[in-house]
């Protein structure tokens, strides 16, 4: 089945090249992202969320015993590879009518990432998982470079050497832990007790990786040129799934395979996430560009997610999986809602807008939909997540949290500013004023958006259902890693966080 | 040893010799109308020379009074070579017709070449080492001379015969050291008497340091390179292909077998030296290729920090670094030779050759084929997965680490990155440029070259990891060989 799910968009991506025609590419490509989205729905209806073990695994020795195909499946991958299903035939339709360019590679570029998304997080063996992760760049840099921006070839590049530099150390680490644990496997490697005093050095070079995929400050300048210039459906795979890379990361493999390191430099993560949030949000406020505006408040966001991964604690890492998630549906529908206008006007100056919701009401109380769950709003995903989060690490630290807490004002603040001078205010500009509301296809893409949005933020247990097992192992494997130097942790008391009544 | 049995053991170099004389003879009665059908007919000798090979036993034959060896390494350099030399005959013939240099003496002189470097990798004596050496080496300048009317090949062939001569005398100097030192050219008695906790005098260890010089000049290392980018931009492009390839991996395959046969003991004393020249030419290639506007420079240097990157597998010195030395000069011979047939079937509206980077540009509007194909080989070089490029670097790389040589991998990989930075610029022109200039389908280029492009192509793709389990199998039993 997961191998399916990989070879099947390859497949399609070499007819779609092969057909040679922007119509029928693009219904081949629709139909096959509708495909696999099934199939991953096929997915999640036969997952066992009662285990924490990998499922669906299988394993082929096609690669002379240097390591091998094996993928599987545990909640926290199921998770993210829904997102990535979910999104994909959203992006596709995005791009539908803007991309008149040579469509057939734009697609297969669609299609290759789709089936390199889906084994990052279904490998089970670690160079196989690196194999997919760092695959990513070539077709993300084509999408940036050939339908991108002005800037585009300057941001492709930065993109591409960013993300390379940071991996290429974690490399280096890999190729150490398979000496030192005699295996490729990444079940036997979370299981592996890595001597303490290598765990600083792997974790850091993991960490080097995953910093800069997130991003985390000081290294995510990357990610406001790539999503500039980046076009709409990159903007929203890039945002959407390609940053949670980062997440899973370190949720995989950091926090496991080096405990230890984990707790002695969670200090190191808690610091930059909170510049990050405090910084980034600020930098945010400043934007006069529509999307490098959401790019920086999709760095913000990340450090929530950081901050809540190394807050160590079972609300924490679980609100780390669903701001992951919901994120990745509102900023991919954030970036969709800046691509809507700018396929009218064809600027994504804020100042040129102004009064949409005369003109185009519907359209306004999407944006505003998505606005309010960037924000955390209760009732929309946004909500549970950063509630979660938040809780997690005021179990660890106080000021952390404190400061993270800060960064949901200032969060506000910018969303509600840009909503504000794009939405409210008077409609004077005679060709924004023209701008026709939304047309089918794009209800198509606003619509289950906001489905998801809302669903998770009113009921968010078949969510975290898959995740609770793992994240269970998980913290339990930090606890036989020793009591932390610092005594940081203390078990928090709260309610069953599968279970949160935020509307209550 | 009888005379018979030496033959049978070097049979591949017999039949390789007595053919190349009989080409010769046809092809000085025939002229040149004939150098298609010696091109054919030399391809053919490659592959009757590679026949003997297979049948050969897993332990090493020795032969001609222990000047030559027939083993597992042996065995596999050659196939390459062969390989190699094929497709640097196969490609080149709708190259020199349009060239206006179609000479039968092409094919004549590439199996002169691979004559001599089947000899090389053979070698169990210093001296048979440097006949194969001379006779590649020779074969070679005139190579790079071919085009005997144009400026740029001659001074090709002049500034690479001047340099190479320089590093022969090197290696003459070398030799003659070690057997002062010795008393023996034979690669056994040098290997007792540099045997680890043997006596050693510093003259012994000057020996060592030449011949690895002149070695390094053949794979142009740095700081033995400079001849590197001149010869690869004058020479005719199907004869930089050939530089390009089999003679890299038949002076690599030389320098494996002379550092750890011979002189294995003088391991710590080496190892420093490699380590050195593998930072040099990946740090040196990588940030010289920035600069470039040709394309047959830019894989000069590609060519330069590859090297860089075969010699960390070289430094390790292990079982596992040869292992990962032979894999490497696998893939970096197939990569390389796509990109040189891309490059071979840039031809413009005119008829010319057009080797400018700029060229390149948009590429993939007029020619998606061939851009697709070269997008791939430059990939590939970099070694950014999911291309197969990336199997070997990963290879060295794990050898590096076996071996403790944690500051040699961490430089190289971050040189890999610099060097990304020029394979992606290739990439930029290629698909995010429009295009500058008018491409044909050049006449005669409909024919193998596509064909070898292809093969090339999916070899360096992500298909190639299928082969992962056989070729690893046949480098692993090569590096066996060496003690």
């Amino acid at each position: 089945m997961l191998s399916v799910m990989i070879l099947l968009p390859v497949a399609a991506a070499l007819l779609v090249l092969w057909l040679g025609d922007a119509a029928r590419a693009r219904l081949v490509a629709l139909a096959t992202t509708l495909v696999l989205l099934v199939m991953g729905l096929g997915l999640w209806a036969g997952f066992d969320s009662s285990t924490a073990a990998f499922q669906f695994t299988e394993r082929q020795e096609i690669f002379g015993g240097l390591f091998s195909w094996h993928l599987g499946v545990d909640g926290i991958s199921l998770v993210l590879i829904l997102l990535s299903l979910f999104l994909m035939p959203l992006c596709i339709l995005a791009g539908w009518d803007s991309v008149q360019e040579r469509v057939p590679e734009y697609l297969a570029a669609f299609l290759v990432m789709e089936a390199l998304m889906v084994g990052v997080f279904a490998a089970m063996d670690i160079l196989l998982f690196y194999l997919f992760f760092e695959s990513g760049l070539i077709p993300m840099y084509l999408i940036i470079g050939i339908w991108g921006g002005k800037r585009r070839v300057y941001a492709s590049y930065k993109f591409f050497l960013y993300t390379l530099l940071g991996s290429v150390l974690m490399l280096l680490a890999i190729l150490w832990m398979i000496r030192e644990a005699g295996s490729t496997d990444i079940a036997a490697l979370m299981a592996y007790d890595f001597p303490v005093e290598a765990q600083t050095w792997l974790w850091l070079a993991f960490f080097a990786s995953f910093a800069v995929k997130m991003p985390m400050w000081p290294v995510h300048t990357w990610l406001p040129d790539a999503h500039v210039e980046a076009p709409t459906a990159g903007s929203m795979i890039l945002a959407g799934v390609l940053l949670k890379m980062g997440g899973y990361g370190f949720i995989r493999f950091s926090i496991p395979m080096f405990p230890e390191a984990t707790v002695q430099l969670m200090w190191l993560v808690f610091a930059l996430s909170m510049v990050a949030v405090v910084y980034t949000s600020l930098v945010a406020l400043a934007q006069a560009d529509m999307k490098k505006l959401i790019a920086y408040s999709s760095v913000a966001h990340m450090a929530f997610v950081t901050g809540g991964l190394f807050a160590l604690n079972t609300p924490g890492i679980e609100g780390a999986m669903v701001v992951m998630v919901s994120h990745g549906l509102v900023s991919a529908a954030l970036f969709f809602c800046v691509g809507v206008i700018y396929d009218r006007l064809h600027t994504r100056e804020i100042a040129r807008y102004g009064g949409l919701t005369g003109n185009m009401p519907r359209y306004a109380v999407f944006f505003m939909l998505f606005t309010m769950a960037s924000i955390a709003l209760p009732g929309t995903s946004g909500f549970v997540g950063e509630f979660l989060t938040l809780a997690g690490m005021f179990g660890t630290s106080t000021s952390l949290a404190v400061v993270m807490a800060t960064g949901v004002i200032l969060g506000a603040a910018y969303m509600l500013w840009l909503y504000a001078r794009v939405a409210f205010g008077e409609l004077d500009k005679a060709d924004v004023a023209a701008m026709p509301d939304l047309k089918p296809r794009e209800w198509a893409i606003m619509v289950p958006l906001a489905a998801g949005v809302l669903a998770i933020g009113i009921y968010p247990a078949p969510l975290l259902a898959p995740l609770k097992q793992p994240v269970a192992s998980l913290v339990a494997r930090l606890e036989r890693a020793g009591p932390p130097a610092t005594g940081v942790i203390r078990p928090v008391a709260m309610a069953d966080p599968a279970d949160p009544e935020p509307l209550s | 040893m009888s005379l018979l049995q030496s033959v049978a053991v070097g049979a591949s170099e017999v039949i390789l010799a007595s053919g190349i004389c009989l080409l010769l003879l046809v092809g000085a009665f025939r002229g040149d109308r004939a150098l298609e059908g010696l091109s054919w007919a030399a391809v053919l000798l490659l592959a009757v020379a590679a026949v003997p090979l297979f049948d050969q036993g897993p332990g090493g034959a020795s032969a001609w009074g222990g000047l030559y060896v027939a083993d597992s390494l042996s065995r596999y350099l050659k196939l390459l070579i062969l390989l190699g030399s094929a497709a640097a005959i196969l490609v080149a013939v709708p190259f020199l017709r349009r060239a206006r240099i179609a000479r039968f003496e092409y094919p004549v002189l590439i199996l002169l070449a691979t004559l001599g470097m089947a000899v090389m990798v053979s070698a169990r004596s210093l001296l048979s080492l440097y006949v194969g050496l001379e006779l590649m080496s020779l074969s070679a300048y005139v190579l790079a001379a071919f085009h005997r009317d144009d400026a740029r090949s001659s001074e090709a062939g002049l500034k690479y015969f001047a340099l190479g001569a320089l590093a022969s005398g090197l290696m003459l100097y070398g030799i003659s050291l070690t057997y002062g030192f010795t008393g023996s050219t034979s690669f056994e008695a040098i290997r007792v008497a540099f045997a680890p906790g043997a006596e050693r005098n510093l003259g012994a260890l000057f020996g060592l340091v030449f011949i690895l010089a002149a070695l390094a000049f053949k794979v142009s290392a740095v700081p033995f390179h400079m001849w590197t980018p001149d010869v690869y931009e004058g020479a005719p492009t199907p004869v930089a292909a050939f530089f390009g390839t089999a003679p890299k991996v038949a002076a690599m395959g030389l320098m494996l077998r002379v550092l750890l046969d011979p002189f294995g003991g003088m391991k710590a004393d080496w190892q420093q030296i490699i380590i050195f020249i593998s930072i040099a030419s990946m740090a040196l290639g990588a940030v010289g290729a920035i600069a470039q506007t040709n394309v047959k420079r830019l894989l000069a240097y590609s060519a330069i920090t590859n090297i860089g990157f075969v010699l960390i597998g070289l430094a390790a010195g292990s079982d596992a670094g040869v292992a990962a030395v032979l894999f490497y000069l696998l893939v970096y011979l197939v990569m390389t030779l796509g990109a040189f047939v891309c490059l071979l079937m840039l031809v413009d509206s005119e008829g010319r050759q057009r080797e400018d980077l700029a060229d390149l540009a948009g590429l993939a509007r007029t020619r998606p084929g061939l851009a697709a194909g070269l997008a791939i080989f430059m990939l590939s070089l970099a070694g950014i997965p999911p291309l197969f490029g990336f199997m070997p670097k990963l290879a060295v790389l794990n050898a590096a680490i076996d071996a403790n040589l944690w500051p040699l991998a961490v430089i190289g990989v971050i040189a890999s990155v610099v060097a990304a930075y020029y394979y992606l610029r290739v990439v930029k022109l290629l698909y995010f440029d429009q295009p500058a200039i008018e491409l044909i389908v050049a006449p005669g280029e409909q024919g193998v070259n596509p064909l070898v492009l292809g093969a090339a192509a999916a070899f360096s793709s992500p298909l190639g990891y299928l082969l992962l389990g056989p070729l690893s199998a046949f480098g692993a039993e090569a590096a066996r060989a060496l003690p």
